[in-house]
C-alpha cells in the first residue's frame, strides 16, 4: 500500500482535511507550528478556511462560530495556548458544539520549554474550565495514529456534540514515521441543529445560557448523560503483553512506546510484564485496569510529568493493588533502560519473580 | 383613543411573541428609556427592509444585550464576553452569503475584548458590528466602563473615573479609523429624534455594505441608559446630546463604500476525488511499499548529529526514506527547537524489519557523528560490534575504542572537491552505505529522489554518495590490510 514518511503534526492536517475539516484556526507555538503551517498550505486548496488568529483565545472562538454555523473545524496548540483556550472549550461543551484541538505538548508551567512533556493532562483531560463538562481525549502514539485518531475525532465530535482532543506530546507531533491515510475522503454530514444562515435553519440559536436554574440543571444532567454513554460506549486502549503480565505498566504517548520497548527487554530476562496503553484518557479505560488488577500484582505508572495520569490509575484501582510511578519532566524523555530498572526495582520491592542473574544488575 | 393610529408595524425580523423569554413574553426585559429597544427597532426594520431575514446571523454579546435571541427572529448565536468578533469571523467565513451582525456594548467590545474588534477590523472581515456605548456596565450593576467619562462615579469608581487611575474614555470609532481595512465606521447618538433616524439610516447602511460583499462596518450608538444613570429617561437623552455627544463627537469616520469593490468570492471547492493529490497523497508523494520485507532480520538503530546546517535532519531523512522503500519499518525523531538555530543538532532513525517499539535512541549501532562534539557526546553509547563515522581525518584519541568499527575521513572536504560543503551529509552516507550496505543502492537513490526536489541539488548528491562510497571502500580496505 502507498505510504507517506510524515511529520506528526503534518499528518494530523491531513487527515483532518480527508475527514471533512474546511476550517483551522490557529496560533504558532512550539512544538505544534506545523500544524497551522500545514494547513495554511492544504485549507485553501481544498477550500476551506485557515485564519492565523490573533491569539489562541480568538481561535477557539473561532472554532466556536464556525462549528455554530456546522463546519467542521479544528485548532491546535500547546501548553501555554490550551491554557488560554479553556474559557473557550468550557463555552463549546456548554453550546454542545463540535470542534477537535490538537494539542502537542511542551514542557509547563508558565513559559517552561519546547521539549516534550505531558503535563497538559490534567487540564485537558479534566476540563481546565468552568463547570461540570468534559471533553473526549484521544492519545496517539505513533504518527499512523496521529492520523487515524484525528478522523475518529472529528466523527466523535459530531457524534457527541462535543469538543475532542487529540493531546500528543512535542516527540510525536515532531517524528516521522509512514503513514498509510484514509483511502476515500469525508463528505461531514449535515447538522440540522447549526446556524447556517438559511430558512431551514433561522429559528436556531447555539447558547450556553440557561438562566433558570431548572433548566439549567436539566442542561447539565443531559450533558452529564452524554458522557456516561461515552464512558460506556468509546473506551479505546491497547494491551501488549499483559495475558500474564504480573506487573502491569501504564503509559500513553511516546511514553508507550518508550515502555513497549521495557517490556521487550524485561520479558527477555524472564519478568512478567505487560503494557495497558490508553489509547482514550476520557473516557480512561477504568474496566481494563479492574480486570487487570484481578491477576497483576502490581501496577507502575509512567509518564513525562510528576504524576497526572497516575491519579486516573489510582482511582481505577481503588487501593485493589499498589501502584508505584516513574515520570520525567522538564523535556527529559527516559530511555528504555531507565525506565528498566525502575520496573526491575518495584518489582523486587513487591516480590514479583525476577531471575537471579538480573537482580545481580540491580 | 380614536384619532390614535399605528403606523410602523413590528418588524418582521422580530418574533411575534417573545417565546424563548420565562415570563411577560410580550415585552422586553430592557429597562424603561433604554437605547437597546430602540437599537433593536432599527435593526430589525433594517433586516425587513433590505429582506435578508433568512440570512442574517445576529451574535449575541454578553451584556444587557446578551438576549438578542429573545427578540430575533434570525439565526442565533450566543457568544462569550468579548469574543463575538472571533465568532462572527468564522460564521461568516464558514457561510459567506450570511450576513452577520455583531451586536456589542462598551465592556464586551472595548474591554474584554479588544483584541478580537481590533483585528477583526484590520482583516476587514465583511461584517456589521454595533457597538452600544452607553458609558457604564449595565447588566452588571453599573460599574465603570472603558468609555466613562473622566470624573463620572461608578460603583468601581466611588470617587469619580481618576485619569491617574483608570485613565481616559476609550474613543473606538477614532481608533479603529487609524486602520486602513475598514469601511465604513460612524457614530451617532440616540439623545432625540433626528439622531434616532440617522442611528436607523447608518444600521442600514452598515447592513448594506455586507449585502453587497464590501469589508467591515462598525455603527456605534451613543445610547441612554436611564436606570443605571439614576435619571429618567427624558434627562437621559438630554445627557447624550449635552454630555456624551461632546466627548464622543457623532459622524462618519470612514467611508469607503463608494471606492472599495466587492470582496473577491472564494474559488470553488474541489472535489473528494481531486482531494488526495491536492494533499499530495498521490504516488508522486507516497512509496508504493513492497509487500514483504527482507527476511533477513535488522534492527538499525542510528544517531545522526552534528552542527545545525551540516544537514543532519536531512540525512537521517533520506536513510529513513531509503528504509522505507526496503520495505523496513522506519521511524526519525529530531532533536527540535532553539538548538537547530545555532547549536547542535541531532535525529534519531531507526530501520527494522519487525514493528518498532521505542523511536528513541539510546544505544545506537550507528553514529554519523558530523563534528567532535557529537562524536564525544555519543561514541560511548555504541553498541560493541557497531559502526562509527566520524567526519575529519583522524580521530581523537581518546575517543577510540576497539570494539566498534569506526571509518573517518573529512567528508566535508570531500564535498568541497565536488563543488558544495552543503553535500557533506551525503557523502557520508555514501560511506556508511559502503561500509555497513543499510539498504541496497537503488532505494537509497530513490529516497534522494523522493527527499530532493532541486535537479541541480539531486545532481550534486549523487555525486557526493558515490564519492562517498569510494572514500570509505579506501578506508575500510585500509582497516581490513
Amino acid at each position: 500500500m502507498p505510504k507517506q514518511l510524515i511529520k506528526g503534526n503534518e499528518a494530523i492536517v491531513k487527515s483532518a482535511i480527508l475527514a471533512g475539516c474546511r476550517a483551522f484556526y490557529g496560533y504558532p507555538i512550539t512544538p505544534a507550528s506545523e500544524l497551522a503551517e500545514a494547513a495554511a498550505k492544504y485549507m485553501p486548496l481544498a477550500g476551506g478556511t485557515f485564519l492565523q488568529a490573533e491569539s489562541e483565545t480568538a481561535s477557539i472562538y473561532m472554532l466556536f462560530g464556525a462549528a455554530a454555523a456546522g463546519v467542521r473545524a479544528m485548532t491546535a496548540s500547546s501548553g501555554p495556548g490550551i491554557s488560554l483556550m479553556q474559557e473557550g472549550l468550557s463555552y463549546l461543551a456548554g453550546a454542545e458544539l463540535p470542534c477537535v484541538i490538537a494539542d502537542i505538548m511542551r514542557g509547563g508551567p508558565g513559559l517552561g520549554n519546547i521539549a516534550p512533556e505531558q503535563g497538559d493532562y490534567n487540564q485537558v483531560v479534566k476540563g481546565g474550565g468552568h463547570g461540570c463538562y468534559h471533553t473526549i481525549v484521544l492519545a496517539p502514539d505513533s504518527v499512523q495514529e496521529m492520523a487515524d485518531l484525528t478522523a475518529l475525532a472529528f466523527d466523535l465530535a459530531d457524534a457527541y456534540r462535543n469538543p475532542v482532543f487529540v493531546l500528543a506530546d512535542g516527540a510525536i507531533g515532531q517524528m516521522m514515521e509512514p503513514v498509510e491515510f484514509m483511502a476515500r475522503p469525508v463528505e461531514p454530514r449535515h447538522m440540522p441543529w447549526a446556524v447556517e444562515a438559511t430558512p431551514e435553519t433561522r429559528k436556531n440559536l447555539v447558547t450556553s445560557i440557561y438562566l433558570e436554574p431548572d433548566n439549567l440543571e436539566a442542561h447539565i444532567r443531559k450533558l452529564e448523560a452524554k458522557y456516561r454513554r461515552c464512558e460506556r460506549e468509546e473506551v479505546r486502549f491497547e494491551e501488549y503483553q499483559t495475558g500474564d503480565a504480573e506487573v502491569v505498566l501504564m503509559g500513553y504517548g511516546i511514553t508507550a512506546r518508550i515502555l513497549k520497548a521495557v517490556v521487550e527487554q524485561l520479558r527477555a530476562t524472564g519478568l512478567r510484564v505487560g503494557l495497558l496503553r490508553p489509547i482514550t484518557l476520557y473516557p480512561f479505560p477504568v474496566a481494563a485496569v479492574q480486570r487487570l488488577a484481578r491477576s497483576a500484582k502490581l501496577f507502575g505508572v509512567v509518564e513525562l510529568s510528576t504524576g497526572q495520569m497516575l491519579d486516573d490509575v489510582r482511582l481505577a484501582l481503588n487501593g485493589a493493588r499498589p501502584v508505584e510511578f516513574y515520570g520525567r519532566a522538564g523535556g527529559n524523555v527516559p530511555p528504555a533502560e531507565e525506565v528498566a530498572r525502575f520496573v526491575r526495582r518495584i518489582a523486587r520491592q513487591y516480590g514479583v519473580a525476577v531471575a537471579e542473574e538480573e537482580l545481580a544488575h540491580v | 383613543m380614536s384619532e390614535f393610529s399605528v403606523l410602523q408595524q413590528k418588524a418582521e425580523s422580530f418574533y411575534p411573541n417573545y417565546g424563548r423569554k420565562a415570563e411577560l413574553q410580550h415585552q422586553t426585559h430592557y429597562c424603561p428609556g433604554c437605547g437597546h429597544g430602540i437599537i433593536s427597532k432599527l435593526l430589525a426594520r433594517a433586516i425587513d427592509e433590505l429582506g435578508i431575514q433568512d440570512r442574517t446571523i445576529l451574535v449575541n454579546p454578553v451584556g444587557c444585550s446578551v438576549f438578542g435571541y429573545y427578540y430575533f427572529d434570525v439565526g442565533n448565536i450566543q457568544s462569550a464576553h468579548g469574543r463575538a468578533p472571533a465568532v462572527a469571523t468564522a460564521a461568516k467565513r464558514a457561510r459567506p452569503h450570511s450576513v452577520v451582525v455583531s451586536y456589542q456594548g462598551d465592556g464586551d467590545l472595548a474591554a474584554i475584548g479588544t483584541a478580537e474588534i481590533l483585528h477583526a477590523a484590520n482583516r476587514g472581515e465583511p461584517i456589521t458590528v454595533i457597538f452600544v456605548n452607553n458609558a457604564i456596565y449595565g447588566m452588571t450593576g453599573g460599574q465603570l466602563a472603558p468609555t466613562t467619562p473622566v470624573g463620572a462615579k461608578s460603583t468601581t469608581t466611588p470617587y469619580g473615573r481618576s485619569i491617574f487611575n483608570e485613565g481616559y474614555p476609550l474613543h473606538v470609532c477614532e481608533t479603529l479609523a487609524s486602520l486602513e481595512a475598514p469601511v465604513y465606521l460612524e457614530r451617532v447618538a440616540i439623545g432625540n429624534i433626528k439622531g434616532i433616524l440617522q442611528a436607523g439610516k447608518a444600521i442600514r447602511r452598515g447592513l448594506e455594505n455586507q449585502v453587497n460583499g464590501l469589508g467591515f462596518s462598525l455603527i456605534e450608538v451613543l445610547s441612554p441608559c436611564p436606570t443605571i444613570w439614576k435619571t429618567t429617561p427624558q434627562d437621559a437623552q438630554k445627557r447624550i446630546r449635552e454630555e456624551l455627544s461632546k466627548i464622543y463627537p457623532v459622524g462618519v469616520f470612514r467611508d469607503l463604500t463608494g471606492d472599495r469593490g466587492a470582496r473577491p468570492a472564494a474559488l470553488p471547492a474541489p472535489t473528494l476525488n481531486e482531494l488526495p493529490a491536492l494533499l499530495e497523497l498521490d504516488a508522486a508523494h507516497t512509496f508504493e511499499t513492497p509487500d514483504r520485507r527482507p527476511t533477513q532480520a535488522v534492527d538499525w538503530r542510528i544517531k545522526v548529529a552534528g552542527f545545525g546546517g551540516q544537514g543532519v535532519l536531512m540525512l537521517g531523512e533520506v536513510l529513513a526514506e531509503a528504509g522505507l522503500a526496503a520495505g523496513l519499518d522506519v521511524s526519525w525523531l529530531p532533536s527540535y527547537g532553539p538548538e537547530m538555530r545555532s547549536g547542535t543538532s541531532n535525529c534519531h532513525v531507526r530501520l527494522a524489519t519487525h514493528a518498532i517499539d521505542s523511536p528513541l535512541i539510546s544505544r545506537p549501532n550507528v553514529l554519523l557523528a558530523l563534528n567532535e562534539p557529537s562524536l564525544r557526546k555519543f561514541v560511548h553509547t555504541v553498541e560493541p560490534g557497531g559502526w562509527v563515522l566520524y567526519n575529519a581525518d583522524t580521530l581523537p584519541p581518546d575517543c577510540r575504542r576497539d570494539d566498534v568499527n569506526f571509518v573517518t575521513d573529512s567528508f566535508t572536504k570531500i564535498a568541497d572537491g565536488i563543488g558544495d560543503t552543503r553535500v557533506g551529509n551525503i557523502v557520508m552516507l555514501g560511506a556508511l552505505m559502503e561500509a555497513a550496505h543499510l539498504v541496497g543502492d537503488e532505494q537509497v537513490d530513490a529516497a534522494l529522489a523522493h527527499t530532493v526536489k532541486s535537479a541541480r541539488w539531486l545532481e550534486f548528491d549523487r555525486k557526493a554518495l558515490v564519492a562517498g562510497k569510494l572514500a570509505a571502500r579506501r578506508i575500510v580496505q585500509g582497516v581490513v590490510q
